[in-house]
């Protein structure tokens, strides 16, 4: 076995696996029940499949000055994504685009409401005192 | 404009980085080059300048390469759950949204430990608590509270791993203190 077919052997796993994983993350956009599982399947394997694409493009280039830019392009995906996967599910959250059947568990509810409750009380006795001033 | 000037060194990282990129995108790491992408990015770094990140002043890189093969790991492992996850259980799929709550307040290593763990499949960040520095996670197949503890000392020890490669030395001998006790 000579370094060229292994190297190309490795490229041409990385290069199906990594498709594979954009399959999955397509799978799970269609199967996924609510937002916030769709946004774990629509973020997530794809980091790992742009990995394995990104490495098996770098092995068959044979230069090394490829390098440098796979590595930004992935650091960039590295830092984005979770940024996006947090402002959709976030603004998924806050609009109430989930099923709380499907929760097990929603640590985050208690949270809101009592804000929503101290937020519907500062109003309620902001118009208190402007009745006070109109009288 | 009333902010406070970061010195250089602080600001090194940020340098370092803009000019690897300006060389990465030229493809060219020559002196010529990399001198001027330097120049841009002191430039740059003046006119637009963003509020300073505030380092913990270390970094461990004995720390920090196992911690990055284990989360490489980590991404490829729940990869293949969740491919799983989407293929084999679908629209069944139970979740649920923990409240986890930090050790560390610097904005900073909450917001790594946030990366970290939105990276790895099946656990998000759906909210932020910065005064309390509370993370409130998705995590998919979370079905009891079981998987929910897991899950929260998934996050917990995430921390640790980022405190131990970057966090202040309070933060450090706070956690050598936790972990004796």
């Amino acid at each position: 076995m000579n370094p060229e077919t292994v190297i190309d052997a490795v490229s041409a796993v990385f290069m199906v696996v990594g498709a594979l994983m954009s399959l999955g993350a397509a799978v799970g956009l269609l199967r996924f029940p609510d937002l916030m599982s769709r946004m774990h399947a629509a973020t997530k394997p794809q980091v790992l499949g742009l990995f394995l694409l990104l490495a098996a493009l770098g092995l068959q280039m044979r230069t090394w000055w490829v390098w440098p830019v796979l590595v930004v392009a992935w650091l960039f995906q590295l830092l984005t994504v979770p940024v996006s996967a947090h402002m959709v599910g976030r603004a998924g959250y806050r609009t109430k685009h989930l099923h709380p059947e499907l929760l097990s568990a929603d640590e985050l509810e208690a949270v809101v409401q009592k804000a929503a409750q101290k937020a519907a009380r500062q109003a309620a006795a902001r118009h208190g005192t402007d009745d006070d001033a109109d009288r | 404009m009333n902010r406070k000037r970061i010195s250089l060194r602080q600001e090194l990282p940020l340098l370092v980085w803009l000019v690897f990129v300006w060389g990465a995108l030229w493809q060219n790491f020559s002196p010529g080059n990399l001198l001027f992408g330097a120049l841009i990015a002191v430039v740059v770094a003046r006119v637009f300048y963003l509020p300073p990140v505030e380092l913990g002043g270390r970094f461990n890189v004995l720390r920090a390469v196992p911690f990055a093969v284990v989360f490489l790991g980590k991404v490829v492992a729940a990869s293949f759950q969740v491919l799983y996850l989407a293929v084999v259980r679908g629209p069944d799929v139970v979740s649920a949204i923990v409240a986890v709550p930090l050790r560390s307040h610097s904005d900073l290593l909450v917001t790594a430990t946030g990366h970290v763990i939105s990276l790895i499949p099946g656990s998000l960040v759906v909210e932020v608590d910065r005064s309390t520095s509370t993370l409130y996670i998705h995590g998919i197949n979370v079905r009891n509270a079981q998987d929910a503890a897991k899950l929260r000392k998934e996050v917990r020890d995430t921390e640790a791993g980022l405190i131990r490669i970057m966090g202040t030395k309070e933060e450090l001998s706070a956690l050598a203190q936790e972990a004796a006790a």
